[in-house]
């Protein structure tokens, strides 16, 4: 069928759409292919890419572009207004076809385009009318489906889409100022170490996360960074006391290498001679326990103030 | 078990020479000889001298009644084999079956689940691979490969023994059944659609004349629990954890047939049997879409609940939700436990869980009543307070928002399906606890909620502490509560002894055996994180503990 006759069932799916039930239309017949055959022309990239791929709405072999093409403007005319420009369904109780039983197992048209001529009715969903599509744009229009589900990402997460900006910018700068001057001020000032904060972290997604963490979020954090660097102090039960950077710790031993660059470690269990005290100091240890007492709104206000540090 | 399997191997051997001519006469005595390398009702058995199914016993307890090795020897315990398991695969297997292509790449083998030992031979299964191997040395005996046609290889939490056939599921939704003394296979089946994303990482449970079996998924279809016949495979009955059907009771906690018949709830790892009144209990995954519950409002029954199913019919009897409407992907499939104890003076039939949302329950393992709920995580920060029936009451605003929220615990839950462990001589359950932040970001706020586990960004902002917790089941208040000194984070599981041992890892890469009674730091030995939950059993006299650690084995025993 030429596009131009595909317009003219557009009324039609809007009629149908009411509660018509399905009409009797036979299903796709001998000519659905089988699953696609991997074509001749797939690159190295493609191959690869499709043995890595977990499931078998990625693990398709490409489609053909013409094809996925003519299926995208078909859909677009006969099926977008119940299933969604991105086939997550639509406003006209359409459901989403990504994670459909039916798509999922159609191979190349042969169930969708039962579906397609026959219709649906289902109780409680809004019922499908039958469309009068040929066999070739039934499989256009599988094709089409595919390769969109094929763009899935990890983990059931849809297609990338349209990427929609968000402002996670929605605190009050004043009220931050005031929660910064509480909460902050005793280590950090804007004027100081914060001075220019935001446009160093232009994003204030990252800008976030970093102040809660204490740390530039996603970069790596340097050990030895007198204000953020973990010291310790051994006291042994002969007197000797011996302070450092603290290597590892845990239940059983305590490592530090002190400021002259001497590794020392520490069994904490039968040390000989034995450790007697252990003092611990981690100058983030406050934005820890800030986690325990910041509400999202004062995350929020502090973040807000944050971004004006330009 | 042990001198049956003995007998059977050299008189099975004797036979196959026989075989050609005496094949008919001598059939009937050959399989009856064979029958018997673990039958049902030997795992009806108390934990003890084998390791025949998932927790070793039906209780969960994963409490050995051995008592060789104590708080007192510990410290002798000696190294007597290590394997990696990386090793093995490069040498090859001896076995193989599948149904895909061998080309799909599968990561190298990891060790997250139980081994089981029966007859001094031990099972160890990764993702598509089962070695069958001599418990005394680690020499292999078979090594079984799946060509996988592909699947989410997460894990492979071990396999069921029924009979002389090994049972174990595929990442590609396969449970296949071999000869456990030879590897063959016997038979395979399909468990679980592969083209619906399903991928299948449980540990079958046998029970009876029913192998129970779970599976996977993140892409929004439903859960459900199924029964095999284990002699062939057949399907006996399928759960559905959510409504798929319009007259289901529990559609009533969704707006929709297709919301709830899209609610996720999958069952991943095995549950807990009581023989008394044939109830198979066992908890349940989390709603999907995971993290947007914007198009599936309610309490979406039955995930991430305690589910009772009778194990004849697969019929629901009672169910307790531990999360409702979660929208943290925290799970609920965490093994429950059972408890013959005490409530109020009064003798009664338990179940307790520790769950992924920072919360312990006790209930009625008879009829579902809840008796208690806590909090036993330090940082949880999710929910409003407990409602009448002591589930927590979700705090809608620590879901994931556009600004971010700021919630505690992190992704991965307090806890997760590391096995936790029962003492009953002290009546403490044992869990682990991560108590850590992230930030939330909603990142897509589409009215029709995302798909899977899509829509949302985390950082994980702070790890605040990491404890072992011995939890009184009676109040669920921590009797003892040890926090790993420096760990951030712990992965590993648990296992007590009739000693009052307890066994698990640091997070620190340390193995570590403390006193159960009190905490008291007995023994370790560094050699890594600990990847699944130590086990303990006897050959030769002698009490093993065996424990993994990514892909190497480590077998310690007491001299």
């Amino acid at each position: 069928m030429p596009k131009e006759s595909l317009l003219k069932t557009l009324p039609l799916l809007f009629l149908l759409t009411a509660c018509q039930p399905a009409t009797d239309t036979p299903g796709v017949t001998a000519d659905t292919p089988a699953t696609s055959a991997i074509p001749a022309n797939e690159t190295p990239e493609q191959q690869a890419a499709r043995l890595q791929a977990t499931f078998p709405a990625q693990q398709r072999p490409p489609q053909d572009p013409a094809k996925v093409a003519m299926g995208a403007d078909i859909y677009g005319v006969n099926c977008r207004a119940c299933h969604g420009q991105d086939l997550r369904g639509g406003d006209l109780g359409g459901p989403n076809l990504l994670r459909s039983e039916l798509v999922l197992q159609d191979q190349a048209g042969e169930l969708i385009g039962g579906v397609v001529r026959e219709g649906r009715n289902v109780p409680g969903n809004t019922v499908m009318p039958a469309l009068p599509l040929s066999d070739s744009e039934v499989q256009a229009v599988a094709a089409y489906i595919h390769s969109v589900a094929a763009t899935a990402r990890g983990q059931g997460a849809p297609p990338p889409g349209t990427e929609v900006p968000l402002d996670i910018v929605a605190g009050s700068a004043a009220s931050g100022t005031e929660l910064f001057g509480q909460l902050c001020s005793s280590c950090h000032s804007a004027s100081g170490d914060l001075a220019g904060l935001a446009t160093r972290i232009p994003d204030p997604e990252t800008l976030q996360n970093s102040w809660v963490a204490g740390r530039v979020w996603n970069q790596p954090v340097n050990a030895s960074d007198p204000r953020r660097m973990v010291t310790v102090t051994v006291t042994l039960d002969n007197g000797e006391r011996i302070s450092g950077r603290l290597g590892r710790r845990d239940d059983f031993i305590v490592s530090l290498t002190t400021e002259a660059g001497d590794y020392r470690s520490f069994s904490l269990q039968e040390g000989s001679p034995a450790v007697t005290g252990l003092e611990i100091n981690d100058p983030l240890a406050r934005h820890l326990e800030l986690l325990r007492e910041l509400t999202d709104d004062m995350m929020h206000d502090i973040t807000a103030y944050l971004v004006t540090l330009k | 078990m042990k001198t049956t399997r003995r007998f059977a191997t050299s008189f099975a051997s004797a036979c196959a020479a026989l075989a050609a001519t005496l094949a008919i006469a001598l059939l009937p005595l050959t399989l009856q000889a064979q029958d018997s390398v673990l039958e049902p009702a030997e795992l009806l058995e108390p934990l003890g001298a084998s390791w025949p199914s998932y927790s070793g016993d039906y209780t969960g307890q994963r409490f050995s009644s051995l008592t060789q090795v104590t708080p007192d020897n510990v410290q002798q315990l000696t190294l007597a084999w290590a394997l990696r398991m990386n090793d093995r695969v490069r040498e090859g297997f001896t076995k193989v079956g599948g149904e895909g292509s061998g080309d799909f790449r599968i990561p190298p083998p990891t060790l997250k689940g139980s081994i089981l030992q029966v007859d001094d031979i031990i099972y160890v299964t990764a993702p598509d691979h089962v070695w069958a191997m001599d418990a005394r040395d680690g020499t292999e005996l078979w090594h079984y490969f799946w060509k996988t046609r592909g699947g989410t290889h997460i894990a492979n939490r071990g396999a069921a023994i029924w009979k002389d056939a090994l049972i174990f599921e595929t990442p590609d939704n396969y449970l296949v059944s071999l000869n456990v003394r030879t590897g063959e296979e016997n038979w395979h089946v399909e468990i679980a659609s592969f083209e619906l994303q399903y991928f299948s990482t449980m540990a079958p449970l046998v029970i009876g004349d029913h192998v129970l079996v779970g599976t996977g998924n993140d892409l929004d279809q439903p859960g459900f629990l199924q029964s095999f016949d284990p002699a062939t495979g057949a399907l006996q009955w399928k759960f559905y954890t959510v409504p798929v059907t319009a007259d289901d009771p529990a559609l009533a906690t969704w707006p929709s047939l297709d919301a709830a018949s899209h609610g996720g709830g999958q069952v991943w790892i095995p549950g807990v049997y009581d023989p008394e009144t044939g109830y198979y209990i066992f908890g349940t995954g989390n709603p999907t879409p995971g993290y947007t519950g914007v198009a599936r409002e309610g309490d979406n029954l039955y995930t991430c609940s305690l589910v009772a199913i009778k194990v004849s019919t697969g019929e629901l009897v009672w169910h307790f939700q531990t999360s409702p409407h979660d929208t943290h992907d925290w799970d609920s499939a965490q093994t429950p436990i059972l408890i013959d104890g005490d409530i109020d003076g009064q003798p009664r039939k338990l179940v307790s869980t520790a769950a992924r949302n920072g919360y312990f329950f006790t209930v009625d393992r008879i009829t579902g009543e809840h008796i208690v709920t806590s909090q036993y995580g330090t940082t949880a920060n999710w929910a409003l307070g407990l409602r009448e029936n002591g589930s927590p009451e979700p705090n809608p605003a620590k879901s994931a928002t556009v600004p971010g929220a700021l919630v505690s615990p992190i992704e991965g839950g307090v806890t997760n399906w590391q096995p936790p462990a029962f003492n009953p001589q002290l009546g403490l359950f044992y869990t682990h606890e991560n108590n850590g932040f992230n930030v939330l970001y909603l990142t897509d706020t589409d009215p029709r909620g995302s798909m899977g586990l899509g829509g949302k960004r985390f950082a994980v902002i702070g790890f605040d502490n990491a404890a072992l917790n011995a939890i009184d089941y009676r109040t669920g208040k921590p009797k003892w509560r040890h926090e790993w000194a420096g760990s951030r984070f712990v992965g590993a599981g648990l296992l007590t002894t009739a000693s009052n041992l307890v066994f698990t890892g640091d997070g620190n890469s340390n193995l570590v055996a403390l006193d159960g009674a009190d905490g008291k730091l007995l023994w370790h030995s560094r050699i890594g994180n600990i990847s699944n939950a130590p086990q303990t059993w006897m050959i030769d006299g002698r009490q093993y503990l065996v424990v993994a650690v990514g892909d190497t084995l480590y077998a310690y025993v007491m001299y």
